[in-house]
């Protein structure tokens, strides 16, 4: 016969409460790309904060811009912001593919399907992309 | 095809053991075998003190969810060949206390359930003799894919936010009151949003997305939570430019 366990009362569930171990992100390929992307938010803050740096040594004058750029020339803030942009070009990425979660739109009496919600969100991106790009070429050092 | 495959299920009973331990058991494995059916024969055949809930057979009921080799599962949609050779891990649904084996305890979705006020709100019910709420075809369709839920909590086994935090209200909770809330005859999507809107609610949620990813019905609960965010960040604008409503 089975030993009874010293608080097992029969009438009352002994409920088991299994403990959620500190790496559960590592169980699943998907929860690991959630964590990935949350992590990447660091480094949208970063590009964030670096951009308005940019724009306050660009207020400061040529000495102060000059002074920037000498900084922003160093090896690890590079390194730092070449990693941003892939990291933050994979959070981009992961935000316009669950963007149709969150968007429904309706034209007349249909649905618009979620690919499309998707392709907009790169094409805006890319159009925006060619804009940035063509103003840096047409206004940036001259040569 | 193999003509038997071993099932390794998690026991817990209360009177003997203080953490689950695993029994394993051999059953036939023919091609229209669910896992249910393995069970099954299990508690007929091998060992009646095996204790799991199922009732339907269909995908209906909602009642036969469990951790299959790691996923949350209907275990009456999921087909034992497909597991083939073997062995297949059957577990309680993760992220609920469990009872015993593979029963787990739902009464807290249950009472987050009412709280969100699953049914249609009325300010005032119209006289008996004006007839039915009517509802046109295109106006259904806006909440139908919500309205398939059975209430499994595949999606509560899948969400590590609702592990880590089980007070937050979770994603069929929350699709059930956006059904209501998308329903032209409803008139309570104020109440909920009170509710929802609370840190535990719609908040609480990271968008992990695995909720929409296990659920058997394609109701897509993570969608109608980022909807419902999308909405109540809209009301705060609205209640903060127009604070006397529009």
């Amino acid at each position: 016969m089975a030993q009874i366990a010293e608080h097992y009362t029969e009438y009352h569930p002994r409920w088991l409460r299994p403990h959620i171990s500190t790496y559960w992100w590592l169980r699943k390929r998907s929860y690991f790309a959630f964590i990935l992307r949350e992590i990447t938010s660091l480094f949208v803050a970063w590009s964030a904060v670096f951009l308005l740096l940019i724009v306050d040594a660009v207020r400061g004058g040529p000495a102060e811009y000059g002074a920037f750029l000498d900084w922003a020339r160093q090896p690890w803030v590079i390194a730092v912001n070449a990693g941003s942009l892939l990291l933050v070009g994979f959070h981009a990425v992961t935000w316009f593919n669950l963007a149709p979660q969150a968007l429904v739109v309706r034209l007349g009496h249909t649905h618009v399907p979620g690919s499309l919600i998707s392709a907009s969100n790169y094409a805006a991106w890319v159009v925006v992309s060619v804009i940035v790009g063509w103003i840096l070429i047409g206004y940036g050092p001259q040569r | 095809m193999p003509k038997q495959i071993k099932l390794q299920i998690a026991r817990y009973r209360p009177e003997q053991e203080s953490e689950p331990v695993f029994n394993e058991y051999e059953v036939p494995c023919p091609s229209d075998w669910v896992v249910l059916d393995g069970l099954n024969h299990v508690k007929d055949q091998l060992d009646g003190t095996l204790s799991y809930r199922w009732s339907c057979r269909m995908g209906i009921c909602g009642s036969c969810g469990m951790t299959v080799n790691g996923e949350p599962k209907l275990t009456c949609a999921t087909f034992l060949a497909d597991y083939a050779p073997g062995p297949v891990r059957v577990e309680p649904l993760r992220n609920f206390p469990v009872i015993r084996d593979l029963i787990v305890d739902l009464g807290d979705f249950m009472q987050k359930l009412v709280r969100v006020k699953p049914w249609i709100v009325r300010a005032a019910e119209k006289p008996l003799a004006d007839g039915e709420y009517l509802q046109s075809p295109e106006e259904m369709d806006e909440y139908k894919q919500f309205s398939m839920c059975i209430n499994c909590m595949l999606c509560y086994a899948a969400c590590p936010i609702y592990g880590l935090d089980p007070k937050f209200i979770g994603p069929a909770a929350i699709a059930l009151a956006q059904r209501y809330n998308l329903d032209s005859r409803d008139e309570g999507a104020a109440d909920r949003l009170e509710i929802l809107s609370e840190h535990e609610g719609i908040w609480g949620c990271t968008f992990v997305g695995e909720c929409t990813k296990v659920c058997p019905k394609n109701v897509n609960p993570a969608g109608a939570i980022q909807r419902y965010k999308l909405n109540a960040a809209l009301e705060s604008v609205k209640s903060f430019f127009l604070p006397r409503g529009a």
